[in-house]
C-alpha cells in the first residue's frame, strides 16, 4: 500500500520530479522501509504508482515492457503524451473486467520535435478509474490533503532544480509533521 | 511420387520426407544471401542487398533487425514471413523480461523460435515459414559471441560461421570452411564476411549491408555498427587489390 506519491514539473528548466514513500506495509505491520515505487519506464520517463502494491508493480512493469517493445519495433521512443494515453487505455479496458487498483503519476521529458516546439517536461495524473490529465503538479493518496496546498502556494513555472529539491523537502517535512502515519523515508 | 505427397504438410511421403518443409527450404534459397561470422570478440552479419527498382526507397528494406536489446537477427527467405517471426520474437523477448526479470540469452531466443517454427510443421491448415533466421548475440557472463541458425523445419544449431540463402549458399559455406579460424579479430572477421559475400554478390558497397557487433570483454559493453558505404567500398577495394596481387606472385614463383 503506497500512501503517498507526488510530483511536479519545472517548465522553464525542463525537469520533472516524481516522489513516493518507501514503506511497504499491510495493516499494522511494516514489511520493509526501502521499497522503490517509482519505476523508470525508459531513459526519459518515470512512473510513480500509489495504491495497491501488487497491482502497482504488475501494471507498471507491464507498461514498461510494452514501452520497450515499441522502441525496438519502431526504432524510436514513445513520447510522454502517447505513453499517458496508452496507460490510460490499458486501465480503461481493464476497468470493466478486472480493474487495476493503482493510481499513477507519469513524468516525462520530450525532445524538440515536430510535435513539440521545444524540449518539454510533462506530468500526467492518471487515477485508477482511468482518467488522465496533464498537470503541473499532482498527488495521490492522503498526502494530497497536505501537499496540494503546499504546491498551490510554492509552485511556479520557473523553478530551478535546487528550488525543486527544497520544495520536495518542504513536502516531506509537512507530511512528517502533520500526517498521522509516520513515513520515515 | 512427389506429386501426391507434397500437398498437405501433415502427410509423410513413403520415404519419410515432409515435402512442404523441403519446399520451404527452397523458398529460403530464393532469398538474399546472408552470412554470419563469429570473430573472437565480435560477430559480423552480412546480407546481400538486391537491386531495387529505381523509384523504390532502399532505406525501407531492413534485413538485419534487433529482436531485443542485445540480440540481432538476420534472415533469408520470404520477407513477409520474417516480419511475423521478428514480431513474435520481440514480444517473446519482452515477455521473458517481464516474467524472468532478466534478459533472454541468444539460445533461449533460438529455442523459442525453433519451437514456434516446428509448431507450424505439425498442424493442419498452415504452412511452414519460408525463412531461415540467424540470431547473433553475446553470452551475458563470458562475453563469448554466439550465432544460432534456425531452419523452417524448427531445428536450431550453433554455428561458428554460416551462410544461408542466395544464389549459392553451398559455395559460400565451403569458402567459410576453408578460411574461418577461431582467432579472427574484428577486421579479419569483416574481411571474411565480405569475401564470402563477394563469392555470390556483385562487387560494390551498394550490393551488401554489413553489420559489426562488437563486445568489450571487460566492460561487457556491446556496440552495433552498420558499416557505411564508404568503409565497405574501401574494404572491397582492398580485397580486390589483394586478389590481383596474388596471380602476380604465383607467376613469380613459377618463374
Amino acid at each position: 500500500m503506497t500512501d503517498c506519491t507526488f510530483g511536479f514539473v519545472g517548465q522553464k528548466h525542463k525537469f520533472v520530479v516524481v516522489a513516493a514513500d518507501r514503506s511497504a506495509a499491510r495493516s499494522i505491520v511494516v514489511f520493509k522501509q526501502d521499497e522503490d515505487k517509482v519505476l523508470e519506464l525508459d531513459a526519459s520517463k518515470l512512473l510513480g504508482s500509489a495504491g495497491s502494491a501488487p497491482d502497482g508493480v504488475a501494471f507498471t512493469e507491464f507498461i514498461q515492457k510494452n514501452v520497450a517493445l515499441y522502441e525496438i519495433d519502431n526504432g524510436t521512443r514513445l513520447d510522454t503524451f502517447a505513453t499517458a494515453n496508452f496507460i490510460r487505455n490499458e486501465l480503461a479496458q481493464a476497468l470493466r473486467r478486472g480493474p487495476y487498483q493503482t493510481n499513477l503519476l507519469l513524468g516525462g521529458l520530450d525532445r524538440e520535435s515536430p510535435l513539440y516546439a521545444d524540449d518539454e517536461a510533462s506530468l500526467y495524473y492518471i487515477d485508477y478509474l482511468a482518467s488522465s490529465n496533464k498537470v503541473n503538479f499532482g498527488c495521490h493518496g492522503y498526502a494530497s490533503n497536505f501537499i496540494l496546498s503546499i504546491f498551490d502556494k510554492e509552485w511556479h513555472p520557473d523553478l530551478t532544480v535546487d528550488q525543486a529539491k527544497d520544495l520536495v523537502q518542504k513536502c516531506i517535512d509537512e507530511l512528517q509533521n502533520r500526517f498521522l502515519i509516520n513515513l520515515p523515508e | 511420387m512427389a506429386g501426391s505427397y507434397d500437398r498437405a504438410l501433415t502427410v509423410f511421403s513413403p520415404d519419410g520426407k515432409l515435402f512442404q518443409i523441403d519446399y520451404a527450404y527452397e523458398a529460403v534459397k530464393k532469398g538474399a544471401a546472408t552470412v554470419g561470422v563469429k570473430g573472437s570478440r565480435c560477430i559480423v552479419l552480412g546480407v546481400e542487398r538486391k537491386a531495387v527498382a529505381k523509384l523504390q526507397d532502399p532505406r525501407t528494406i531492413r534485413k538485419v533487425v534487433k529482436v531485443d536489446e542485445k540480440i540481432t537477427l538476420a534472415f533469408a527467405g520470404l520477407t513477409a514471413d520474417a516480419r511475423v517471426l521478428v514480431q513474435r520474437a520481440r514480444v517473446e523477448a519482452q515477455s521473458y523480461r517481464l516474467t524472468m526479470e532478466d534478459e533472454p540469452s541468444v539460445e533461449v531466443m533460438a529455442r523459442y523460435l525453433a519451437r514456434l517454427l516446428q509448431r507450424y510443421t505439425q498442424r493442419g491448415g498452415v504452412r511452414p515459414f519460408g525463412v531461415s533466421a540467424m540470431l547473433a548475440g553475446f553470452d551475458a557472463v563470458t562475453a563469448e559471441p554466439k550465432v544460432y541458425q534456425i531452419d523452417p523445419s524448427g531445428t536450431y544449431f550453433s554455428w561458428k560461421a554460416n551462410a544461408i540463402g542466395g544464389r549459392n549458399a553451398k559455395t559460400m559455406r565451403e569458402f567459410l570452411e576453408k578460411h574461418w579460424t577461431p582467432t579472427l579479430d574484428d577486421d579479419d572477421a569483416v574481411d571474411l564476411c565480405v569475401k564470402t559475400l563477394l563469392e555470390v554478390v556483385d562487387s560494390g558497397a551498394k550490393n551488401m549491408e554489413v553489420v559489426l557487433l562488437k563486445i568489450d570483454p571487460d566492460t561487457k559493453l556491446q556496440t552495433e555498427e552498420t558499416l557505411s558505404d564508404d568503409k565497405l567500398d574501401a574494404i572491397i577495394a582492398n580485397i580486390e587489390a589483394e586478389a590481383n596481387e596474388q596471380p602476380a606472385e604465383a607467376k613469380d614463383m613459377a618463374d
